[in-house]
């Protein structure tokens, strides 16, 4: 990594998540008088023990929501969209990676590293940094946004980036579970992008960029390895057709897709 | 029969499951019961004993073909039962033969502070290869189980019966007396358990409303729309109505005494016979709903305590409880033990018959139980207050303390109550903790400025005769202060709030009611002899049952336990705990240490319980007398939902 940005970025996004934290907590009521309010001097007959309770334990957990072959009479590419954290109920770092493999090469690299942190029953702040890595022009960019469950099960992340190129972008992911039943379930799933600044050498354009979305039909004989069928369609929007280079516009955007939902 | 979900019986685990069921003894030097002949799970052993040694060991143990390196006591699962006497002393040597701590804590047993077995309160634990002597008088007797304190041992079945002979003659005792110990049996690690909970709260669940099941949600809700509706509103609340058991039969064989129902655990008896049967659920995370098909059960003790006998058809028990019932078959058939997990994802069995080797009919499990409104504390049908019509001239006057004016009763609308039709009552001076505290689901934020005498009580409930006794006493109850935290917040540890939390009392529990049987409720429950401290309480303290399932978390008063400070009691003083159950879940909470005496209505006669299952949505109270000095567990007996944050330390000084 040679990109001379990348700590600004992350101290940036780092900044962000922060002062958005402290905001966000200002809101949440601590209970004084209650009978179980923690105090500074708990009582204890055995000095330097309390009961073991794993209420601050660390976990660590990571998804590929894609991990799948798209096809087409044209092209075949290799797609995955995954995440993993690690950490306590509050405070986690949040890593995510995106990409796509097409015709050997790796496009739309997209890997964020984030800081999460919990703020209300179903939401998460995230800041940190995201990193365009492919094998296009490497980008850096601060990064800070929400994750977390939005009424009615949506599962959504949210996220703002400055930087990069100079201008600033952000990227909206939504998911939904229908469980036609208990182990046969469709998923749609959105996932969009905007920039400010168009970036030809990376096939972006000014406004609403690119949209990737599927129709995913997996089936969990086991929760945690879950094969699916979908059909996806992805392409470039707006400006970023126009881009003579740009691979994605040129390609059927409407494809048959092959994958494995796996999580640990 | 959805028993299809385990994998079918091989002669493996058949010779296994009665391996572990009659018990691999004889494998330490220091087991003492390899002295005496092997007994029979379930029997009680035909003497009391004062002096026990006890080693605590890996032992590999397969019950329904999962097979685990499980924590024993004495090489059993469940261990053995140990059979004492009320008065004695007692010396219970526990060696520990483990790489990790262990502990037993004497569940129910009112024991020192020392003795009672949580590591880290007050005692250390017992670290490997190290002997730890419990010794203690035994000033209780009845149905009792230890398990261990430590690491989840407990899950892997670390667990047995205690019975404890009472000092007088048994006025109980009957012909045949059975231990029936239900729990459940898993190769899945308890850690793993946890982490697939964290990741994915639904994991074990496979009872999901899904498409496929509208059709038939519809047809009894009564059409597509109110199905539709149902669905669209618990999905609103990012909850789901089938969260019945966070770990379900999926991964769980449930047992009876450690046996499989392919097996089946047997009780010998001859028609005519009295059979004492004392159930104690050791699960981690199943209440079982109980019945014996064609027998009318007899209801004669809870947690320990002797209680009014109840004849009823069916009982849930809530994990840590004990019920002690009494059958008379008189009939030369056998009968089925069937206690169907409360999710109907299994059932645990066994067989009372007059010759080895008969089955009677398995039932059919009943369809699984769904969450409503009233699980959500937002149910206002439920708020009866109707037993309070029949209290004509109730004087509320004697007493001193005005109604704080935010307590309690935040959200209850009262702009439609009429109290006019209540002669005498004022309610202007009233102690408000003695009288409205089991009102269901008042809350009167903002009543500073309404009329009292104009509001309409007729429906309200009082249910408890006790508070009813000292309101017409002469000597005034002592000052009743109240710890009263108020809504807790939502927050990242919490999900909900009760708005309007219900008496749940005399609701058998979710998938019971109207089910054409005698199903026993708390209310029931009548002690045979009064508590011996009748002292009003002096401290309410309020505690609400809280936790995001979401991100399972679970805790009181929506902060986790190691977020929280003590509960400090006096000592000798006589404690009022309120639970307000947010949660959409039942939760058995456990006070170790000391009884809970459940204000159900009976006044001095309140039963005398170890373990109270606190209904989703629901508000009960409890009393007790902090009399043993010490620093005591008091938490939520469901595992995971314990070491997960639903824990305090309460802290008697």
């Amino acid at each position: 990594m040679t990109n001379p940005t990348l700590p600004i970025m992350l101290a940036l996004g780092l900044l962000g998540a922060f002062t958005l934290t402290q905001t966000a907590h200002a809101q949440i009521i601590t209970v004084h008088q209650a009978a179980d309010a923690p105090n500074a001097s708990s009582p204890t007959s055995m000095p330097g023990m309390s009961p073991v309770m794993m209420d601050q334990s660390t976990w660590l957990h990571g998804i590929f929501n894609q991990l799948e072959g798209r096809y087409s009479p044209q092209a075949t590419d290799f797609r995955w969209d995954g995440e993993m954290w690690f950490g306590s109920d509050y405070d986690r770092l949040w890593i995510r990676s995106e990409g796509t493999v097409a015709n050997g090469r790796m496009d739309d690299g997209q890997h964020d590293i984030l800081y999460s942190h919990a703020i209300s029953t179903y939401w998460n702040l995230q800041g940190g940094t995201r990193l365009d890595l492919d094998s296009g022009p490497t980008r850096a960019w601060a990064a800070f946004g929400v994750q977390g469950l939005a009424l009615y099960q949506f599962e959504l992340s949210a996220m703002g980036y400055v930087g990069g190129n100079g201008g600033a972008a952000t990227r909206i992911e939504g998911t939904y579970d229908f469980l036609l039943t208990n182990r046969l379930i469709l998923q749609p799933n959105v996932e969009l992008n905007a920039y400010t600044r168009a970036d030809p050498s990376r096939g972006v354009g000014s406004g609403l960029s690119e949209i990737d979305t599927g129709l995913r039909l997996r089936y969990e004989h086991w929760r945690k390895l879950a094969p699916y069928v979908a059909v996806t369609y992805n392409t470039a929007l707006g400006q970023a057709r126009h881009f003579p280079d740009n691979r994605e516009a040129n390609r059927t955007a409407l494809r048959f897709a092959f994958g494995l939902r796996s999580w640990f | 029969m959805k028993h299809s979900l385990k994998t079918p019986p091989t002669r493996r685990s058949f010779l296994a499951s009665v391996g572990a069921a009659t018990g691999l003894l004889g494998l330490s030097p220091r087991n003492i019961f390899a002295q005496t002949p092997p007994v029979q799970t379930g029997q009680i052993p035909t003497g009391t004993q004062s002096d026990w040694h006890l080693n605590v060991t890996r032992q590999s143990i397969t019950i329904d073909g999962k097979t685990l390196n499980a924590p024993t006591v004495n090489s059993t699962v469940p261990g053995p039962v140990l059979r004492m006497k009320e008065g004695e002393n007692i010396s219970i040597s526990v060696t520990n033969h483990l790489t990790e701590e262990t502990s037993i804590h004497w569940h129910g047993l009112r024991v020192p502070a020392h003795m009672d077995g949580v590591p880290g309160l007050s005692f250390h634990g017992i670290a490997p290869g190290e002997t730890f002597t419990y010794r203690f008088p035994l000033k209780q007797s009845g149905t009792y189980w230890y398990h261990s304190h430590s690491n989840m041992q407990e899950a892997q079945g670390l667990v047995g019966a205690l019975i404890i002979d009472p000092a007088t003659p048994d006025p109980l005792s009957c012909e045949r007396d059975y231990v029936v110990v239900l729990g459940e049996w898993t190769d899945v690690s308890p850690a793993e358990i946890v982490s697939n909970l964290k990741m994915q709260d639904d994991y074990y669940n496979f009872r999901q409303r899904t498409t496929a099941s509208l059709p038939a949600q519809s047809q009894h809700d009564g059409g597509a729309i109110p199905a539709l509706k149902s669905r669209l509103m618990w999905s609103g609340m990012n909850m789901s109505a089938t969260d019945i058991s966070d770990v379900s039969g999926v991964i769980y064989t449930y047992t009876l005494n450690g046996i499989a129902p392919h097996t089946g655990w047997e009780g010998i008896f001859q028609a005519g016979e009295r059979i004492r049967l004392r159930f104690i659920n050791s699960a981690t995370m199943t209440l079982f709903d109980v019945r014996i098909p064609g027998l009318e059960m007899m209801v004669v003790a809870a947690d320990g305590n002797p209680v009014e006998p109840v004849p009823v058809d069916e009982f849930r028990i809530g994990v840590a409880e004990t019920y002690d019932i009494i059958v008379q078959p008189h009939e030369n058939r056998a009968y089925t033990l069937f206690a169907q997990s409360e999710d109907r994802t299994g059932y645990a069995l066994g067989t009372l018959t007059p010759h080895t080797g008969i089955r009677a009919p398995i039932p059919a499990m009943d369809s699984r139980p769904v969450r409503t409104m009233a699980d959500m504390g937002m149910d206002m049908d439920g708020m009866d207050m109707s037993d309070m019509a029949s209290m004509p001239g109730m004087d509320m006057t004697t007493h001193h303390t005005p109604m704080p004016p935010h307590h309690h009763m935040a959200g209850m609308k009262m702009d439609k109550m009429d109290m006019s039709s209540m002669p005498g009552m004022d309610m202007k001076s009233m102690h408000h903790g003695h009288h409205m505290h089991m009102m269901p689901g008042m809350h009167m934020d903002g009543m500073g400025n309404m009329p009292m005498h104009s509001m309409d009580m007729g429906h309200m409930s009082m249910s408890s005769d006790s508070k009813m006794q000292n309101a017409k006493s002469d000597t005034p109850p002592p000052r009743l202060e109240i710890d009263d935290p108020g809504p807790p917040p939502i927050n990242v540890e919490n999900q909900n709030i009760a708005a309007h939390p219900i008496d749940r009392l005399n609701d058998p529990g979710d998938g019971l009611a109207q089910n054409g049987r005698r199903v026993l409720t708390y209310k029931h429950l009548r002690a045979l002899t009064p508590a011996p401290d009748q002292r009003p309480a002096s401290r309410e303290i309020i505690l609400h049952l809280t936790g995001n399932m979401q991100r399972y978390i679970w805790g009181f008063n929506g902060r986790k336990f190691s977020e929280s400070g003590p509960i400090r009691l006096q000592r000798n003083e006589r404690i009022r705990f309120t639970l307000i159950n947010d949660t959409m879940m039942e939760h058995p909470i456990h006070l170790h240490g000391f009884w809970s005496e459940l204000e159900n209505g009976q006044g001095a006669f309140n039963p005398r319980k170890h373990t109270i299952i606190s209904q989703p949505g629901s508000k009960l109270s409890f009393l007790m007398t902090a009399d043993e000095p010490g620093l005591w567990a008091f938490h939520c007996h469901l595992l995971y939902h314990m070491d997960l944050g639903m824990f305090r330390t309460v802290s008697v000084a």
